[in-house]
């Protein structure tokens, strides 16, 4: 089997999605990219059915919280090409005030819980997701409480601040 | 047949049934149920003794790991891991701190990565031992599950002679070992590869060939490769299937790349595949765990941990007594580290599947986002889907030959 490197994934996915492509890295050899919501499942689905990528396995999806970007909410999709061992992270970051991405369980079933977890710590909402409700945490929480305004702990203590460590 | 969905509350999920003409019945399995082996809970509605469908509730004993590991310092979220898959912690200590080391890039000793990989086996072959006897139990072979409980005790000694805890290992640090190997361990280790044989091998004839069995379990719950990769499997359950994909072999870490041994594979899917994938596994785990007994021998002895002040514990004589010891003490046990802005996935094949670390870290005491992928909460939400249809005796073998660990699933 021909190897398949990070270079070959984005000139393929360049040759198509030019202008929604940015801000790419590699961090510790995984491909990493940016990219729009509008065009996140077309990608994922280029991803997966070319053949001569196949990037068949949805390793996992998640979300992370940056409150202090103009863009807060990236949503991290991993995916595995278990063909060529290579993987690729796919970020998208969302407007505070437009929470909505298309689902990805369009393309694998297994992105329903996956999502379902994420819609339920951060509110994501996965436009079109078969059975999106919260998974783990009790219905009536109210909150999405992985989103950074959240303390974990009484945020009057002053043992753990950081200004006492020089940060 | 099956009707539209309503619920009181949406968790808690109810069936209509208005037709008096098919007596469906709403049966709870769970939260606390013998079979489930486990706090989750299935809502079935069934006919008979066939289930029409199902919808699946979890995160009883949710505890936001996740969460809690965006407030503390990288060593304190060891013991975090410990609690996902409870059964086997070390694979979870040992993911979470090859992590970080990623992140720090830090250079592992190889004898310490052999080391590493012997906890890994054992705990591996210990996970197994309890998924496949329990699975024996639940087809109505009790006495299976008792030979094999023992060698999981003697694996639990070992566990103990290396870092003093049995369940909730904490086992290792980043870096390394907290300690070396004593004698003790090694002659265990050694130990349980002479005696472990016998008992697997008298285990595995209680069931591979046995009629009961084989009715009771092949040809359940088949699944095929394409719905198993759709559902982003991972694991024993993916390998029954006769997809290969294992990530020992896949993205060696820890050098595995430098050991023999075989990704068994399945070919229907079933529960019997399964148990038969997780049996050989465990032979190959002995392979592995004895190559690195021999490799080990050819190390310098005595190193068990990297070389790497900023991020390693100092020996506690020298805290008391040297005032640079003190200070990396100091600064570790505070959290106070330099670590580079950076995100990592690190994945381990962890007993039931790929466990995945995803670590976002910009340069503070604690990680900004920590996400575990957990193979459990994966593996599982295919349960509801694929019980449609089977008899309820069928969907508790299959839940046991999923092996969901209640607290992989919840985090």
């Amino acid at each position: 089997m021909d190897k398949l490197t990070n270079q070959q994934v984005l000139e393929k996915l360049q040759a198509q999605f030019a202008d929604h492509i940015r801000n790419i890295s590699e961090p510790k050899g995984l491909l990493t990219f940016e990219t729009d919501k509008d065009v996140v499942i077309d990608i994922l689905r280029l991803l997966k059915e070319d053949n001569t990528l196949q990037f068949i396995y949805l390793t996992d999806i998640t979300a992370v919280h940056y409150p202090e970007l103009a863009k807060p909410y990236a949503v991290v999709y991993h995916v595995h090409s278990l063909v060529f061992n290579v993987r690729v992270r796919i970020k998208v970051f969302l407007e505070k005030e437009q929470l909505n991405i298309p689902t990805a369980t369009l393309l694998w079933q297994g992105a329903n819980w996956m999502e379902r977890e994420t819609y339920d710590f951060f509110g994501i909402i996965f436009d079109g997701h078969p059975d999106l409700r919260r998974i783990l945490n009790m219905d009536d929480l109210g909150v999405f409480p992985m989103r950074k305004e959240y303390p974990l702990e009484d945020p009057n203590r002053v043992d753990k601040k950081d200004f006492y460590f020089g940060r | 047949m099956s009707k539209p969905i309503t619920r009181i509350s949406s968790n808690m999920p109810v069936y209509e049934d208005n037709d008096p003409q098919d007596e469906l019945v709403t049966l709870n399995i769970g939260p606390t149920h013998p079979a489930t082996h486990g706090v989750f809970q299935n809502v079935v509605q069934i006919d008979g003794e066939r289930i029409v469908s199902g919808v699946s509730t979890i995160g009883y004993i949710h505890r936001a790991f996740e969460k809690i590991a965006e407030h503390r310092p990288f060593y304190q979220i060891t013991p975090l891991t410990d609690r996902l898959n409870y059964c086997s912690s070390p694979i979870n200590n040992m993911g979470w701190h090859m992590t970080v080391e990623k992140l720090l890039d830090i250079e592992i000793p190889k004898r310490v990565q052999y080391m590493r990989v012997i906890v890994m086996e054992l705990a591996r072959i210990a996970d197994h031992i309890i998924c496949n006897g329990i699975l024996g139990v639940d087809t109505g072979a009790f006495s299976g599950f008792l030979y094999v409980m023992q060698e999981r005790e003697f694996i639990y000694e070992i566990y103990e002679e290396i870092c003093g805890a049995r369940l909730t290992t904490n086992i290792g640090r980043i870096g390394g070992f907290e300690r070396d190997f004593n004698e003790v361990a090694f002659e265990k280790i050694r130990e349980f590869l002479k005696r472990f044989p016998p008992v697997l091998t008298e285990f595995q004839e209680l069931f591979d060939r046995n009629r009961i069995f084989i009715e009771r379990t092949s040809n359940v719950a088949s699944v095929t490769a394409e719905e198993a990769l759709d559902y982003s499997w991972s694991g024993p359950i993916l390998r029954a299937t006769g997809v290969d994909y294992d990530v020992r072999a896949h993205n060696p870490y820890c050098s595995y790349e430098e050991f023999d041994f075989d990704v068994p594979v399945g070919t229907n899917g079933d529960v019997y595949d399964r148990f038969m994938v997780r049996n050989e596994e465990m032979w190959q785990s002995m392979r592995i765990i004895e190559q690195a007994l021999e490799k080990i021998e050819k190390e310098p002895k005595g190193i068990f941990h990297a070389d790497v002040p900023d991020f390693y514990l100092p020996p506690k004589e020298q805290v008391y007594t040297n005032m640079e010891a003190l200070i990396y003490h100091f600064k570790i046990v505070m959290g106070e580290w330099d670590a580079p802005k950076s995100e990592v996935y690190h994945a381990v094949e962890g007993a039931n599947g790929e466990l995945g670390f995803y670590l976002v870290h910009d340069g503070g005491r604690t990680p900004y986002r920590l996400h575990f992928r957990r193979p459990s909460f994966i593996n599982y939400q295919m349960f509801a889907p694929m019980s449609s249809g089977m008899l309820i005796s069928d969907a508790i073998i299959n839940m046991s030959s999923l092996n969901v660990i209640a607290g992989e699933l919840d985090a």
